[in-house]
């Protein structure tokens, strides 16, 4: 196994995970294409542990880190979505518009 | 220069990588153009399920078995339960996403940023290949974590918990504005 099979792989489903926030209306799909984008950053740092072998084992530690972090973001993420929709009755972006200039 | 195809392909390992990697991406691909919301999530499970096994095939099994508690027992469940309580429009005629004039752009930048740290990756790891198979041990880990890490690691509690009481406090139905209504 080579490392930049990985790597390309990971990189792959960075750039659909940015496609998804990009394109998507619905809140909660482009919170779901941010969680693909941070996976696939966790696919690195797993890759790049194994590659390195260092003892501290940093990279699976920070994977660690990163998907309680992730997990904390979808929480408070999925609250904010439904105030936006109890006050507004949609969770699509682009009727929140009442900041444009 | 790049690794020569055929010996790739022979090793078993690669075969394996190729099983994990073929419907993640599909499912990567389909979260994020599927037209029905519920099925866009439930392709996300794919794909994370397929990240999950891609580390427990490098020896990453607790961050693996993480992967599969954390993101596919509670993320999605999460993400249903926005989906219901928004009650997001259901069905393929649903309109999730933008039209052409932002697709196309969108894809355009997705695809140079793909090219770009692609490149980068190649060029930077060409040859480089790495033991497979060679599980780190869960003992190992909670030592580095809880002795090394440990003040991260009681960062991350206080962070979880300011989480948890933020989605409380925003999620809640105040007295008074059922009152006023």
């Amino acid at each position: 196994m080579t490392v930049v099979q990985f790597t390309l792989l990971a990189t792959a489903l960075f750039s659909l995970g940015l496609y998804g926030v990009l394109t998507r209306r619905n809140a909660v799909l482009i919170l779901a294409s941010v969680e693909l984008m941070l996976a696939a950053v966790n696919v690195n740092l797993v890759v790049f542990d194994v590659y390195l072998q260092d003892a501290l084992h940093a990279g699976q530690i920070f994977s660690l880190f990163i998907l309680a972090v992730a997990a904390a973001e979808v929480g408070v993420g999925i609250a904010i979505i439904l105030l936006i929709y109890r006050n507004r009755q949609s969770a699509d972006v682009d009727q929140l518009k009442s900041m444009r200039g | 220069m790049t690794v020569d195809l055929s010996s790739w392909f022979r090793e078993v390992a690669n075969w394996v990588f190729l099983i994990i990697a073929i419907p993640t991406l599909f499912g990567a691909f389909r979260a994020v153009t599927s037209q029905n919301i519920v099925r866009a999530v439930l392709y996300l499970v794919v794909s994370l399920a397929g990240i999950a096994a891609l580390f427990i095939t490098l020896g990453a099994e607790f961050v693996g078995w993480t992967v599969v508690l954390v993101y596919i027992g509670a993320v999605i469940i999460l993400f249903l339960i926005g989906i219901m309580i928004t009650r997001a429009p259901l069905g393929t005629k649903a309109d999730l996403s933008h039209g052409s004039n932002v697709k196309v752009p969108a894809a355009l930048l997705s695809v140079v940023l793909a090219g770009v740290i692609g490149w980068a990756m190649v060029d930077a790891f060409e040859n480089t290949m790495i033991a497979p198979f060679e599980s780190t041990p869960t003992s190992d880990l909670a030592d580095i974590l809880f002795r090394r890490f440990v003040i991260p690691f009681e960062v991350l509690s206080v962070l979880l918990l300011a989480a948890l009481i933020g989605a409380i406090a925003l999620a809640r139905r105040d007295e008074e504005d059922e009152a006023t209504k």
